[in-house]
């Protein structure tokens, strides 16, 4: 004999709770496009090197200081940012608010030492495929870098307006979710442009 | 009122009272406030699929004036230039402004229905993608309608695009308007997959969802990453013509063939999206006409997912002739031919599925089955493309014109089009003509195999494609005037469905809940459903909830009139991504402006970047900003804020 199948769930959680909801997956599908526009970049620089005449690099031994140094900097920001998360999650506003407003901070200097590299280049960005491959994809970055420093400001405004408490803080979680991310792709980027010409690289 | 974090939901009976409870919490408000801040998945629906219609309208008139000028030889109806911005504006508007949002607006209006579900995961970004889309296409169309529209075909080669070549604002109008397109079909993406895995009804595990569902999950996650491949080409584009950058230029150590391979990594995934979907759509119509269950609904589905794997694996076969190495040549010529096999699966399931069953004729058993003739025509055309060598004589002529109309006509003109007949009495609570349908079928049917079946000799034939003109004596006169007749024949045709579409909408038969004794969910609410979809959240046993008691596949029945009532405020459940058990309730959001005003900011921000006006940039940037900031907002009534603070 046929019966009715019927859910009755318990207890459900209402609304996003601590860092899980549905907007955790939307941040996740705005990641894995982005990475994929990462991809794609740093697949041109690739297939434009491997087909490219010897001299294409323009920087065949990439000059470590201050991209190094700053690279360090831009992977401190996310540990800072992350304590700032587990603040909000902890109840405790001051740490959340120095950890977001830290992690502000050491992003704005990355962005500010990338631009005094821009400026000490000695090629522009139409002198050749590499100058404007180079330019194109440190300037996605960079953009990807202002977007994740006003979330980083908003949160902080955010959190010093007191909006948040440990159950109700998805909104945190996702911009710092977002700011790991453009941590991250920066790690590829500057293997991308400093580390594979010691390689041998395209030299 | 603080909200509980957590709730038991109560299980209560489909009544009115609760449907007029529900009714007051997520009717739209009605006049131009509700219109430009709605976010219902139907209304947003019904606009994606009335926009993509109208484009059809524009590119099927573009290819109509193209089909007078090469009625016959010498002909001079266009210029040479104003030919290539039509045949460019054609391909550019049936690609992207028709088949891939046409497919987007259909699975909008039905997902949550098919689903049982109240509304899409992000109702606001779905009416983000709609906006964006439209002030896409009002962009796009805005270059052709001032003489600059795109006119390098719609795969827009280098260096032809650069601006040494072409140096109007052309190209400029094109590449803008694809990556504003782009934005819309990322989100829109996005939304597809994350209400795929979370919106379902309880009880609808993962083998038990729609073949419409896997078709557009498919073909959105596809999207969701080859479409930032076609953006930033056509951004790189940009900045090559605007701020002398060397990508895709020789002369500056650029490399040409990097558009190909990022147009193409993006462009052949994409043709698998906009087929996908509208197969998923004859998987599901079929059987309801044949009274029988799919066949093979795991294959379909796999084979469905697989046509997708494969899919991000053959981009090279349209670069077969740019001299790449022969090794790299057989790799894409292999991958190309394997993936007939995932389509024949989904062919043979089909013909199964009517040999087998017991059909009954309406017109849309006839869009959807013919489409599996046409299907085997363009897959066979394509199967011969995917081998080098023949590729190397066909290349570049009209044989591989025809080939692409066959898919792309057959594949997803033919099943929309059935489609509208199968869900039209859904969406709009009546029925479309039956007899005028016959005539509509017949004449699409009859006119497109005129027009397209001979044009496989005409590229046979040598006669190569993106020609403004051909002199007499060339063998292509009488070939090319029968597929001008047959496509003034197709036209006709689509003008018959759109007269029966508005004249069904106003004088159509009223329709029931079920008019062709469907099996899935979205036939279980009234038509057309009412703002909230389910008065109480369904639950559901099998695949076919609604032919359970016919099929008998199990022991267990979906309960439909009885369930989670959710009526504490605009509310709906979500579940587990897998099995679909029931995981949170969520808050929907309401109506808002944000969406319709931040589609607004970015068409002022692309106008500016085209006319490379910077105050104007600024500004556009700062509206973005703004927009952004009020959307994101942090909302009590969503819970993304705790009530007792701030």
């Amino acid at each position: 004999m046929a019966e009715l199948v019927l859910a009755r769930p318990g207890k459900l959680p209402v609304g996003p709770v601590g860092r899980h909801g549905v907007g955790q997956w939307g941040v996740g599908a705005l990641i894995a496009s982005e990475a994929a526009l990462f991809a794609y970049l740093l697949f041109s620089y690739y297939y434009t090197g491997a087909s490219a005449l010897p001299g294409w690099l323009l920087e065949p031994t990439p000059k470590m200081w201050p991209a190094l140094p700053n690279t360090l900097l831009l992977l401190a920001s996310s540990v800072v940012a992350w304590l700032g998360e587990k603040g909000v999650e902890r109840g405790n506003r001051a740490q959340a608010l120095v950890g977001l407003l830290s992690a502000f901070a050491m992003g704005a200097v990355f962005a500010g030492v990338q631009v005094y590299e821009w400026a000490e280049k000695p090629y522009r960005i139409g002198t050749s495929s590499y100058a404007s491959l180079y330019f194109a994809t440190t300037g996605f970055h960079m953009a990807h870098v202002v977007a994740g420093l006003i979330i980083l400001a908003m949160l902080a405004l955010w959190v010093a307006l007191d909006f948040f408490s440990p159950r109700r803080r998805i909104v945190v979680s996702a911009g710092v979710l977002y700011w790991h991310f453009v941590d991250a792709v920066w790690l590829f980027v500057f293997a991308t442009y400093y580390l594979t010409p010691y390689l041998g690289f395209a030299r | 009122m603080t909200p509980a974090a957590f709730r038991t939901p109560e299980i209560g009976e489909d009544t009115p009272e609760l449907r007029a409870r529900l009714h007051a919490i997520w009717a739209t408000e009605p006049g131009w406030k509700g219109w430009f801040t709605t976010v219902d998945h139907k209304e947003i629906g019904i606009r994606y699929i009335i926009t993509a219609f109208v484009l059809l309208a524009l590119g099927g008139i573009e290819a109509l004036v193209i089909r007078l000028q090469l009625a016959g030889p010498d002909l001079n109806l266009l210029t040479p230039e104003q030919y290539n911005e039509f045949f460019s504006t054609h391909g550019m508007t049936m690609i992207f402004l028709y088949a891939s949002p046409v497919l987007s607006g259909f699975s909008n209006y039905l997902w949550p229905l098919l689903l049982g579900s109240r509304d899409m995961a992000f109702p606001r970004l779905n009416a983000f993608s709609y906006w964006v889309y439209l002030a896409a296409a009002l962009f796009l169309y805005a270059g052709f309608l001032t003489g600059n529209g795109a006119n390098d075909g719609w795969f827009n080669y280098v260096p032809y695009a650069e601006r040494q070549y072409n140096p109007g604002l052309n190209q400029d109008f094109y590449a803008l308007g694809m990556v504003l397109l782009g934005i819309s079909t990322t989100v829109g993406a996005a939304n597809f997959i994350v209400t795929a895995f979370k919106m379902r009804a309880p009880g609808m595990s993962i083998n038990r969802m729609p073949i419409l569902i896997w078709g557009t999950l498919t073909a959105s996650v596809a999207n969701l990453v080859v479409v930032p491949a076609v953006s930033l080409a056509f951004f790189l584009l940009w900045l090559d013509r605007q701020f002398g950058t060397s990508f895709f230029q020789t002369s500056g150590g650029g490399q040409p063939l990097l558009w190909q391979h990022l147009f193409w990594i993006f462009g052949h995934p994409w043709v698998y999206a906009i087929v996908l979907p509208a197969m998923g759509m004859a998987s599901d119509g079929l059987p309801v006409f044949c009274r029988r269950p799919l066949v093979g609904y795991s294959l379909v589905a796999l084979s469905t997912v697989a046509t997708m794997i494969l899919g991000f694996g053959v981009w090279v076969h349209h670069m077969f002739a740019t001299g790449l190495p022969g090794l790299s040549l057989s790799f894409f010529s292999g991958a190309s031919i394997v993936i007939t096999v995932p389509s024949a699966v989904a062919i043979f399931a089909w013909l199964a599925t009517i040999w087998t069953g017991r059909p009954v004729m309406t017109t849309a058993f006839l869009f959807f089955a013919s489409m599996i003739l046409l299907f085997v025509i363009g897959g066979v055309s394509g199967f011969m493309t995917a081998s080098v060598p023949v590729d190397w004589q066909l290349t570049d002529t009209y044989f591989v014109v025809a080939h692409l109309h066959y898919v792309l006509v057959g594949i997803n003109v033919f099943p929309v089009v059935g489609a509208t007949y199968f869900w039209f009495p859904k969406m709009f609570g009546r029925m479309m003509d039956e007899r005028l349908g016959r005539w509509n079928f017949w004449t699409m049917f009859l006119g497109f195999n005129l027009g397209f079946l001979p044009m496989h000799l005409t590229g046979l034939f040598g006669m190569p494609r993106r020609v403004w003109t051909y002199p007499a004596g060339m063998g292509w006169s009488t070939l090319n005037m029968i597929t001008t007749i047959g496509s003034f024949v197709f036209a006709i045709g689509v003008l018959l469905f759109f007269v029966n579409v508005a004249r069904s909408l106003r004088s159509g038969a009223k329709a029931p809940a079920d008019p062709w004794g469907g099996p899935t969910l979205e036939w279980a609410v009234p038509s057309p459903p009412a703002p909230y979809n389910f008065t109480v959240i369904p639950t559901i046993a099998s695949r076919h909830p609604l032919w359970e008691e016919a099929l008998d596949e199990s022991r267990g029945r979906s309960s439909i009139a009885r369930g989670m009532m959710l009526d504490h405020g605009k509310e709906t459940v979500t579940t587990t991504p897998l099995d679909a058990e029931p995981d949170r309730i969520v808050e929907m959001p309401e109506d808002s402006w944000a969406p319709f005003l931040l589609a607004a900011a970015l068409g002022v921000l692309f106008f500016a970047l085209l006319l490379k006006a910077w105050a104007a940039i600024a500004l556009g940037a700062l509206l973005v900003l703004a927009a952004l900031v009020m959307w994101l907002w942090p909302q009590r009534r969503l819970l993304e804020r705790e009530p007792a603070h701030g």
